[in-house]
Formats: C-alpha cells, structure tokens, sequence
C-alpha cells in the first residue's frame, strides 16, 4: 500500500530550526534505509504558489499567499507501508521531532492511502 | 490512547521494527532461533508495559532494551550453569564480565549495518535459492510461514522445514552474521540479488484473482532492493537490479485487460504505467551507469525495460537500441531465454523474418523444448508475416504447453484470429 502523509501548518511560525532539519533528515535517512520511502519533498512557501478554482460554474486563479489558510502544506512524504498504522507511526515520529525541537509548533500529518487497482 | 489505538499501534511498530531488532540481536547472541525469541519477549513485555504508560517516544529503542536486558539475563543463567560445573579455582567474574561487555559493545554497531549483514546471512550462498528466499521474507520482510507458503504456492510444512534447517545449517556453518568486504562481498552480492530477483519474478508471474500475497512479493523485492541500496551505494548491480525491479513494477496496473487476461507490453495503455516508478527506475539505471555498471546483467536488463518505459507510444520503441542491448547481454549472461527475447527485438526492428531466422538457430542450438514462449513467439512471427495457417498451428502448440490459464486463454484467442 502506497500512503501520503502531507504536513501542514500555519505558515507564520518563522522558518524551523537549523537542529530540527537535521533531525528530520535523520528520520529520512533511517526510513530510507528501511527501504519504504518512494519519494520525499518540501513545499516552497504558498507564496509562490497559486490556486485554481471551480466555483458557481466559474473557474477563478488566486496567487499566494494563502493568508486565510490556516494549515498549508509544507512538505510530503509517498511511502510503501503494510497498513495506515505504519503510517500513521512515522507521522508520530515525524512530529515528535518537532516537539522536541520546536516545541511551540503546531501542525498536523495528514495521511492518504493512494488508490491503485 | 484507547486500548486498540495501542493494540494498534504495537502492531505497526513492530511491523517496522522487528527485522532490525533481530538483526540486532542476532550479533550478539549468535543464533537465529535466540534473536527471534529475545525480539518477541521484547513483544510480548510491550504488551504489558505500553498500555499502561502510553508508546514511549522511541519504541524502537524501548524494545532493544528490553530484549537486551533479556539477552543478559540469558547469559547470565548461562554462565551460573557453566560455574556450577566449572572446575574449583577458575576466574569467574573475570569471566562474567567480559562477555556482557561484548554484549555491550555489540549493542553499539549502526543498526543499519546489522540489517544488512541479516540480510547477507539470509541469502548466504551455503543455502539453496528456495531457502534464501524463505529465510529472507521470514527475517526481513516478517511474513509468516503461512504467508511464505501462499506466495509461493507451497504447503506451510515445506516452507517451516525449509526455514528451520536454514536456521541450523547458518549455526553449524558458524556464521558471524556481518557484512562481507573486499571480494566477498562481490561474490555474496551476487547470491542476495539473486535472491531478491528470484522475489520479485514470483510475484511478477501472479495473476489477477490470485492470493493478494503473491502480488505482494513485489513490494517485498523492491523495499529489500532499496534497503540495499540505501546501504551499499556504490554497487553498481544494485542499483542495476533496483532499477529492473522499479521499471517493471511501474507496468503492474497496467498488465491485464478488464476481464482479467494479460496484456503483452505492446498492447498495454501506457498512461496507466506508474511515471513515478519509471522516474525512479529511470534514476537508479542512471546511477549503475555510472558506476560502471553498462555491461553487467541486471543493468544491461534495466536499460532494456527503460527502451519501453521511455517510450510513450508503442511506435515509437527504439528497436534498434533493444537489438544493440540484447547482443551485448548475451555475451555475459548466455541463456536461451535471452536469445529468444533477442529473435523477438531482432524481428521488431528488421522485420518477422530476421526473427524467424534467429529462432531456427535457437532451436537447433538449445534445449528449449516443451518452452510454451518459444512456439508463441514464432506464432507471431508467422502471423506478422502473413503465414497465418502456420502461425495457427504454432499458437496450439503453445497453448498446449503453457501452464498458465490465463496465458492459454490468450494464445487460443490468437490462433483463433488466425482463422480467417
């Protein structure tokens, strides 16, 4: 089973601590070597992003940044895992680095099986 | 945390941590059977322990200790045994310590080493294929014997009599369980990919309708693929072979038709291919060129299913570059099913009649008979060359021989279509 697990947050939390990079890049290397990880990436801020929108029968353009948005996405993860709670467990990983690192953070892993036939 | 989020979470950490807690394990106690039974102690004290003070931040970590703290316990009751018969005199303390600080110091190697030495053990060139592969889904990928069974179409008491003496054949050979250097490890390199090819091809031949395992073993190939390439990366052949397995695996959905039959390579819609897994493929058949690996089987097999992975539209398979690669692999990996797969390019790209000519050579030259693709194959040459009558002929002969239901299914609709 392929899963994504999508981080997200506020975006005006300043940028994460240089300890905290390095401790997310160990936990990639360790799940690297577990041989689940299929691909990995970080966000450019929303800012330089945009959203294409479907709504009332029009289609809209807005550029970032996404300032009503509570949670953006910041980074991804596609991992090959046996079940949801193998995901959900590197999420937890994943987020205990930060409490250990940047304990004022506040965000949340959000978790997608991929469909396939 | 209620009690099933925890139950359920015990289940996922220990899916993710159990190959390398053995792997652990195994270095310091020296025996297979012990490493596993020290792990599910570790298990079973999590079990107790964990709903009552929640998952600790590291479980991986937790569960090492816990097994290591019973791995200590255990040589402990083995060496007060060993006093009570040793002669009066003798130094037991000294005794005593010296191997908890090997324990120790064993404890301390990087975890991602000691699964690759499991690894390396598992697939040992003192055991048979069959075994390796057993032994390898049971240590590293934690599938049960029962699983081990259905995938590969075996009863349970095979695969557990398998597993067991693998076991003891690994004791008595006295194995360290350690990663080969230097030109061993070139000569056990070859004995793992082979294993993990062997994996994969198992997996790849199921068919739709099948126990969901067998497919799974594809997953399984290509996550010990990774583990290895993650480990050993300047290999060029693992690389090769991670890039084979990526490639191919990128077809899976795209093999068989609505109804269930297969779909040849030609005949499949190429946007349901996974780009991902061709990118990756793609990536990693890069990194083995250039490591040197151009010449070598499975990168020389990976450049080949890269030919189709790369073209969009059937039209537009670089024949020539598959003819130019299938000449050079059959110089270092001679096999009659090369030079079958070689007639085929060869007719692809100069028409059915150069291909016709190739396999009147393959027959005289090999013991192909009885092969179900060699009849086919000239089936299809013969059609694309307008002799449907003998075309026909040579798609019963194949359908004959096939064990495959779906395979004959396929080939009885094709000499059908020849009736016209």
């Amino acid at each position: 089973m392929k899963f994504l697990s999508m981080v997200k947050s506020a975006e005006h939390q300043g940028p994460p601590p240089m300890v905290l990079m390095e401790a997310v890049g160990g936990l990639v290397e360790e799940a690297t070597k577990a041989g689940i990880v299929i691909n990995v990436g970080g966000l450019m801020p929303s800012q330089m992003g945009a959203r294409v929108r479907l709504s009332n029968g029009k289609l809209s353009v807005t550029d970032g940044p996404f300032a009503e948005a509570r949670e953006v996405i910041g980074g991804y993860a596609m991992f090959e895992l046996k079940s949801k709670e193998e995901a959900i467990d590197w999420a937890k990983r994943l987020l205990a680095l930060h409490l250990e690192h940047w304990p004022e953070r506040e965000g949340e892993c959000e978790i997608r099986q991929i469909a396939s036939e | 945390m209620t009690a099933t989020d925890v139950q359920a979470s015990i289940d996922a950490i220990w899916r993710i941590e159990q190959a390398r807690l053995i792997a652990g394990l195994v270095r310091i106690v020296r025996d297979v059977d012990r490493a596993e039974e020290l792990a599910q102690e570790a298990l079973v004290a999590a079990l107790v322990e964990w709903p009552k003070t929640g998952v600790p931040v590291k479980p991986g970590a937790w569960l090492m200790a816990a097994a290591k703290r019973r791995a200590i316990d255990g040589f402990r009751r083995d060496k007060m045994l060993e006093r009570k018969h040793a002669e009066i005199g003798r130094d037991q303390e000294n005794v005593r310590d010296t191997s908890i600080e090997k324990i120790e110091t064993a404890m301390d190697d990087d975890l991602g080493d000691e699964l690759l030495g499991l690894i390396f053990t598992a697939c040992h060139p003192i055991l048979s294929a069959q075994a390796r592969a057993a032994l390898t889904l049971r240590l590293i990928g934690g599938l049960s014997t029962d699983e081990i069974a259905r995938a590969f179409l075996s009863s349970e008491a095979t695969v557990a009599q398998r597993i067991v003496r693998a076991k003891k054949t690994i004791g008595k050979a006295g194995l360290t369980f350690e990663v080969p250097r230097g030109a061993a490890l070139q000569e056990r390199l070859a004995s793992v990919l082979e294993v993990i090819y062997l994996i994969f091809n198992e997996g790849y031949a199921a068919t739709a309708g099948e126990d969901l395992i067998r497919p799974a073993l594809c997953t399984e190939a290509q996550r010990l693929g990774r583990i290895l390439a993650a480990a050993l990366s300047n290999e060029a052949e693992v690389f090769g072979l991670l890039a084979l397995m990526e490639i191919q695996a990128s077809r899976l959905g795209a093999r068989t038709a609505t109804d269930g039959s297969l779909l040849t390579l030609n005949e499949q819609n190429r946007a349901r291919w996974d780009q991902l897994l061709i990118r990756r493929g793609l990536a990693a058949l890069e990194r083995a060129q250039a490591l040197g690996g151009a010449h070598s089987p499975y990168t020389l097999q990976a450049a080949l299913a890269a030919c189709h992975a790369r073209a969009r539209r059937v039209e537009e398979t670089d024949w020539e570059r598959i003819c130019s690669l299938y000449d050079t692999l059959r110089e270092v990996m001679p096999s009659p099913v090369v030079d079958l797969n070689r007639a085929v390019a060869h007719s692809m790209a100069f028409g059915p009649e150069a291909g016709l000519v190739l396999l009147d050579a393959i027959e005289q030259a090999e013991a192909l008979g009885g092969y179900a693709p060699l009849p086919a194959a000239r089936g299809d040459f013969l059609f694309r060359a307008g002799r449907l009558g003998e075309a026909k002929t040579e798609f019963e002969r194949a359908a004959v021989l096939t064990r495959n239901s779906r395979e004959k299914a396929f080939l009885l609709a094709r000499a059908r279509s020849c009736e016209r």
